[in-house]
């Protein structure tokens, strides 16, 4: 159990945290045909385009209301009506989808009742679907916003009650932030395997798993298409994957009774395993031959990776369910957790297997850092991990200096088997070589050898 | 009027700026932003145009005063490089929350500000207004001046909320916010006849580097490069500079113009992209040190070193001509670099078959007529759509743009290069220009082209 302490400083250095608006607008970037929009001035915009850009290393489509001071204080009503008609004329996507920023809900813009107005002034606007949420900055984090955004579109595109009977074996996953369009598919994989078909909501393996496609669009190009996300109600049952993703799950059940279980992660042994059950039960089939064998694939590293991993040292500085994550896994390995970051509440952050969680940035991660084996964090860990000559495991986002940051896969016994053999790699590859030094006499054994010289040399003296 | 607005008043009133003055007086008082289109806009924001123009001052804390998302989601992502100090490269925000937004979030800022002297003790912090905390009234001047006297080190507010307007318009506010309170607040420790600014220059990729062993070589000092690879006292003293160059076109005229009037330091505008160009710069500084009073062996001196680096340059460029032969460059950037890089490409023999013109001057537009012909292919406001069009349909080889459509050229399958300041690659100077032949040389003719376009073998 740990200690969940948030960081007392006045000025954040180094920041682990990304903003709400940016998660939410990750979480748009799953649905297809969809453009996500930041009710804010441009520069939320341009700076969350740019991470994301270099992240992906693929064109992301969001767009700006564009607010300046004038239109803040008088309200951003027009910008956003001129936006919406903006863009349902140059992008014709079949969403819409809004997030407020810092600056909008500072002044307190109502963008649910203008909306609204705008649905009534504009009736052709009816062929595009308009989702918003309300995601201050200065409040949560990226992995609240994602949150957020994805309870949205349960309330606004959840058709109930459903338009047939319930599909048996039609079921819904709704991921959090912290599995990648990798780890997505590979879940889409498992599942069908058991004779079920996943309705994956947000799906960003369908948009940003790194495609070629033959014509340019200026919306995104794959992901959750409405008329799935209508068909949600109709499922069987909801995965919910990640502490997260449980009060939107809650409202999905709320709205259309699909009952759900929500798996805190999917990286190690028994969390797998409990997938499988799960899997199992869902659909009366057992589970097959190929997953059989990757669980004892997995065994097999698990024992190869202990070596290495067994005893070391670890900090970890992420979101919640990613932190949560992988200190369960390095733990189960006889790794210690002995610094945690974290970057905004959550109920997990007590059964993080740490003595403390620390909701604060990469100097206090770097702090915590100073004489472990290895750094887990974002690429902004890279500094620090130069400074204390540790090495870096890059988790999480953004990750912008490694390719293919949307394809690295670690959910799964196979992905699970793969990211064991990545840790144990940095460690072989940073070994600590024995030297003739290693096992030097600390200083209090040599101070108290000399004192013990001179007290026989004043014995020896005193016997003259 | 608030200092903000009048602020703005005083940078749209610009007499350096031959846009500004071809206007009529009622259009001026409108000032140049234009009205940005909800749902079509893309671009930074004014806090981002200040940040990108100061923070390449190496040994200073810049301190973003605001919610998460403008330092968080934006920190280190910009390539200016340092000779020494890495302090501007960490980053330091308030991350005010909701309780801040409610009472206010000047204590929470002076405490910051404490902190980041008692941890790190830069010579100077810059803090950087923002939307959420201008709105609700935080007074940032306040506050630095009370710090400032508390901590007895200069603690600089840079007044550039990202709502007040564009990119454009935050470099300039940033520039302000040099010339109120840093310029001329300190003295050199010695002067020479050959002092000068470098003004507008950031230093992306060490692009600086490119250029400075020509200025050692004609015996040119820079005083202070505002503000790449700049230390804060360089900024503070660089009033003594004889001469200053301004590069990067409009973005800090302001500064040039004023550092002109204050400190009788005449400017030129010049550019270190092109072989053209950046002779023509090294000519403009030593003619203007000579005007200064500097002893005019120094003219000479430079044309030595003109003729021996361009023929070092042609030279390098030579063996790529017969393979970039007719290869068609569509080049999309703005400003100066819509024609200064043309004639090296012309030089390597390769076809411009069509450059954006959507940020350039009358006088840029000028320039592309006078080296391209009347047949130039003057792009004013390409959407992606059509970019991706014209490169399916290979009416061009390569394109040369900044990181935002390069994915409309990769998912066309076309050659990209990056020319804007997102790059890791420096173009500047002599060397710069023979780099950008050769990683143009190095892209069209990568393997990887030929095996992208080929069908799956069931197609």
């Amino acid at each position: 159990m740990a200690i969940v302490k948030t960081s007392s400083k006045a000025a954040a250095v180094n920041p682990l945290k990304m903003s709400q608006p940016l998660g939410a607008s990750y979480a748009f970037l799953g649905m297809n045909h969809c453009m996500p929009v930041m009710h804010g001035s441009q520069g939320c915009t341009s700076f969350g385009l740019v991470l994301l850009v270099r992240h992906f290393r693929e064109a992301i489509p969001l767009q700006t209301t564009a607010m300046n001071e004038t239109t803040t204080i008088l309200g951003g009503y027009e910008n956003l009506e001129k936006a919406i008609l903006n863009i349902r004329e140059r992008a014709k996507p079949d969403l819409i989808a809004i997030c407020s920023t810092g600056l909008t809900e500072t002044k307190g813009d109502d963008v649910k009742g203008h909306l609204e107005l705008i649905r009534q002034k504009h009736p052709e606007v009816r062929d595009t679907a308009l989702v918003c949420v309300s995601t201050p900055d200065f409040v949560g984090a990226f992995q609240d916003g994602w949150a957020k955004a994805v309870t949205a579109f349960v309330d606004a595109l959840i058709e109930t009650p459903p338009g047939h009977d319930r599909i048996q074996t039609q079921i819904n996953v709704l991921p959090g932030c912290h599995l990648t369009p990798g780890d997505l598919e590979e879940l889409r994989e498992i599942i069908m395997a058991f004779g079920l078909t996943p309705i994956i909501l947000p799906d960003v393996s369908g948009s940003l798993d790194g495609h070629m496609s033959d014509a340019f669009s200026p919306t995104t190009l794959g992901g959750t298409t409405l008329a799935q996300a209508h068909a949600m109600s109709a499922s069987a049952h909801t995965l919910a994957i990640g502490e997260q993703m449980r009060p939107c799950a809650e409202a999905l059940e709320k709205k259309s009774s699909v009952p759900f279980t929500v798996l805190p992660r999917l990286t190690g042994l028994a969390p797998n395993d409990a997938l499988m059950t799960e899997l199992m039960r869902i659909s009366g089939v057992t589970v097959p031959e190929k997953y059989r064998r990757q669980r004892s694939q997995l065994l097999d590293a698990m024992l190869d990776a202990h070596f290495f991993i067994g005893g070391k040292r670890i900090v970890i500085g992420a979101e919640p369910d990613l932190l949560f994550s992988l200190a369960m896994t390095m733990t189960e390995l006889g790794a210690k957790i002995t610094g945690a970051v974290t970057t905004t509440q959550s109920p997990l952050l007590a059964s993080v297997p740490a003595e403390e969680v620390l909701i604060g940035d990469l100097e206090d991660l770097e702090k915590l850092a100073e004489g472990c084996d290895l750094i887990m964090t974002h690429s902004h860990g890279r500094p620090a991990s130069e400074r204390l000559g540790v090495p870096l495991h890059r988790v999480g986002m953004p990750l912008f200096d490694r390719l293919g940051a949307g394809n690295r896969v670690t959910i799964g016994y196979r992905g699970t088997r793969d990211f064991l053999f990545e840790v144990g790699n940095l460690f072989l590859a940073h070994p600590h070589e024995n030297t003739p030094q290693t096992w030097a006499l600390p200083a209090s054994t040599l101070t108290a050898l000399a004192t013990a010289a001179t007290a026989a040399i004043h014995a020896g003296n005193g016997h003259d | 009027m608030s200092t903000l607005t009048s602020k703005i008043q005083v940078v749209f009133e610009e007499p350096a700026c031959g846009k500004n003055l071809s206007k009529s007086e009622k259009e001026r008082k409108k000032g140049c932003t234009k009205q940005l289109a909800p749902g079509a806009a893309a671009g930074g924001c004014a806090f981002d145009g200040a940040k990108i123009a100061l923070q390449p001052i190496t040994d200073v804390a810049h301190l973003v005063h605001g919610p998460i998302a403008c330092e968080g989601n934006s920190w280190d992502n910009r390539h200016a490089l340092s000779s020494g100090s890495a302090t501007y490269r960490t980053g330091f925000t308030t991350d005010i929350n909701e309780l801040d937004v409610v009472y206010g979030g000047e204590k929470r800022l002076y405490k910051a500000v404490k902190e980041i002297i008692e941890k790190y003790n830069p010579p100077a912090v810059f803090v950087y207004q923002t939307c959420v905390t201008a709105l609700i009234g935080d007074d940032i001047e306040a506050v630095c001046k009370a710090a400032a006297k508390k901590f007895g080190k200069p603690v600089i507010p840079v007044n550039s909320p990202g709502f007040a307007g564009v990119k454009n318009l935050g470099n300039k506010l940033g520039g302000e916010a040099l010339l109120d309170y840093v310029i001329g607040t300190q003295e050199p420790e010695y002067t020479t006849p050959y002092d000068i600014n470098i003004i507008g220059e950031y230093n992306l990729s060490g692009e600086l580097w490119q250029v400075k062993p020509l200025l050692d070589a004609m015996g040119v000092r820079v005083l202070a490069c505002l503000s790449g690879d700049a230390k804060y006292r360089e900024v503070a003293y660089s009033h003594r500079a004889r001469a200053a160059m301004m590069v990067c076109s409009k973005a800090m005229i302001n500064i040039a113009r004023k550092m002109e009037e204050r400190y009788q330091i005449p400017y030129f505008e010049g550019s270190f992209y092109g072989i053209g160009d950046m002779s023509d710069s090294l000519r403009e500084i030593a003619r203007l040190l000579v005007m200064r009073g500097a002893p005019d062996d120094i003219l000479a001196r430079t044309e030595k070193l003109i003729a021996a680096e361009e023929a070092r340059a042609w030279a390098s460029i030579e063996p790529y001509k017969a393979r970039l032969k007719g290869k068609k460059v569509l080049l999309i950037t703005g400003g100066v670099k819509s024609w200064s890089v043309v004639a090296a490409l012309q030089e390597a023999g390769m076809e411009i078959v069509g450059t954006s013109v959507k940020k350039s001057t009358k006088e840029d537009k000028a320039r592309i007529k006078e080296i391209m012909g009347d047949e130039a292919h003057m792009l004013d406001d390409m959407r992606p759509r059509e970019m991706y069009q014209m490169l399916k349909d290979a009416r061009a080889d390569i394109m040369l743009s900044g990181g935002r459509s390069q994915f409309v050229a990769l998912k066309a399958k076309m050659p990209w290069l990056d020319i804007n300041q997102e790059r890791h690659h420096a173009y500047a100077g002599y060397a710069g220009m023979v780099k950008l032949i050769e990683e143009i040389d190095k892209t069209i003719s990568n393997p990887v082209w030929e095996q992208v376009r080929s069908k799956a073998p069931w197609e």
